[in-house]
């Protein structure tokens, strides 16, 4: 799986996005202070937002050329998208928001059924109920079911644990990298937490104001310190 | 009642019916339009719609009356291609009390529209949902509880017009006399008792249509 962006840009209110990256990792990062661009990137990836210029391309399938006025909307991609609150259906129960975007012709890994992917994220329980009634936790548990069960290509979250509080924060961690292991399903994970990205992720890259500040492996980016237990480490000095 | 006080009733709930359900398709979508996109003479086709609302109705009525009327622009292409009249007819009457409530109905749709959260449909999109199952399965049920209220204000408008109805139907008893009409009418020839008879149905059919719209909203709460 990859997934190339070449002379991505966007213009947005206080700066322009513009990037230029090939994301291969497994579970890839993007990490940034809030206001950085990373939602909108997310959003251009998945087909939400259109770039002014540039082209990305998912697996070598072009999705998004400016240049060509080329723009597959977001519901031929393949790409799952879990936004920040998880945007459960309010008016649908767990089991109907779960199985929204299941397509039983769609060709999808071995495991990625129902019922192994409610028992994954300990969900199963759940089905029945309303949103309104869940936990937040329970929330973005169904939110990734959902997304999950609609197999897709490559699965984007928005800073799925933001706002939750830190216990729950590491209640869900191990959901997360459960999906990923058992799922095999690249994933690009937006966060501002350095602790989340250590525990998950193999690529970092980091955005400020927009642009492409720095990338690489999450022990060279980050190191150990009280709260939050990990920190951007300072440039080398080269 | 009379025979010809059920006639009016039966005929002044299904025109308010009839125009509200004609609506329907024309508010939801101007509504939506109005709600989620940005286009070119948004602002003057807003001021248009809500013209009927803040205009006199007879005015109104006098406006319809000249572009309906045999001679008028669409007078003329309805009556040599349907061959509809309007003037003085049923039709007129439908009319008349579907423009007068269009705009309650658009706006009310417009404004359930706004409040569906649109990172919902977002999401639905990419879930593999194409714009029409988006809209179907996401934007309209959230929408329906201030729909379905907008169309119940709709359809009491419809039941209570009188002046755009009576510059475009006139009086016409077995023809294009409504509830509101005939109330007037009766009252100018001093029958005050059957007047008041057809004020106890108006109250009656307003008073069931505002109920079913509460009981409608309490029942989508849970």
């Amino acid at each position: 799986m990859s997934v190339e962006l070449s002379g991505l840009r966007l213009p947005l209110a206080h700066f322009t996005l513009e990037i230029d990256a090939v994301l291969e990792a497994r579970m890839t990062a993007v990490f940034g202070a809030s206001g950085s661009g990373k939602t909108s990137l997310l959003e251009i990836i998945a087909g939400l937002r259109r770039p002014a210029a540039g082209t990305v391309r998912v697996d070598g399938q072009v999705v998004a050329d400016a240049s060509q006025h080329l723009f597959l909307p977001p519901e031929q991609r393949a790409i799952g998208y879990v936004p920040q609150d998880g945007a459960l259906f309010p008016h649908l129960s767990v089991r109907a928001n779960l199985l929204y975007g299941w397509n039983p012709a769609a060709p999808r890994p071995a495991g990625l059924t129902f019922e192994h992917v409610t028992e994954v994220l300990e969900i199963a329980p759940l089905a029945e109920r309303a949103p309104a009634t869940l936990s937040a936790g329970e929330k973005q548990r169904v939110a990734l079911g959902r997304a999950l069960l609609a197999a897709p290509r490559l699965l984007l979250l928005d800073e799925p644990l933001a706002g939750l509080d830190l216990p729950l924060r590491e209640r869900l961690l191990p959901y997360l990298l459960r999906v990923r292991d058992e799922f095999a399903l690249p994933m690009i994970y937006v966060t501002h937490s350095p602790d989340e990205v250590i525990a998950l992720c193999a690529d970092v890259l980091v955005l400020e104001q927009g642009g492409l500040a720095r990338r690489g492996k999450p022990a060279d980016l980050f190191s150990p310190s009280a709260t939050p237990r990990y920190e951007l480490r300072p440039p080398p000095t080269s | 009642m009379t025979a010809e006080a059920w006639q009016v009733t039966w005929f002044t709930i299904g025109v308010a019916s009839l125009s509200t359900l004609l609506n329907l398709p024309a508010a939801l979508a101007l509504g939506w339009l109005l709600a989620r996109r940005e286009w070119r003479g948004k602002s003057l086709v807003e001021t248009l719609v809500a013209l009927p609302l803040v205009m006199p109705p007879v005015a109104t009525g006098l406006l319809l009356l000249k572009l309906l009327g045999r001679h008028g622009p669409f007078g003329a292409w309805f009556a040599a291609h349907p061959g509809w009249e309007f003037v003085f007819t049923w039709r007129g009457v439908v009319l008349a009390t579907a423009v007068m409530s269009f705009p309650l109905l658009a706006r009310a749709a417009r404004v359930a529209f706004e409040g569906v959260n649109p990172r919902l449909e977002q999401v639905a999109r990419t879930l593999g949902a194409g714009p029409v199952r988006v809209f179907c399965s996401i934007t309209l049920p959230l929408a329906a509880r201030g729909i379905i209220a907008g169309a119940v204000l709709a359809f009491a408008r419809a039941l209570g017009e009188f002046g755009a109805t009576i510059m475009v139907a006139g009086y016409i008893p077995g023809q294009t006399a409504t509830l509101a009409l005939s109330i007037y009418h009766l009252v100018q020839l001093n029958r005050d008792g059957e007047a008041l008879q057809l004020l106890a149905v108006a109250v009656g059919i307003a008073f069931a249509a505002v109920w079913f719209g509460e009981w409608f909203l309490r029942r989508r709460r849970t």
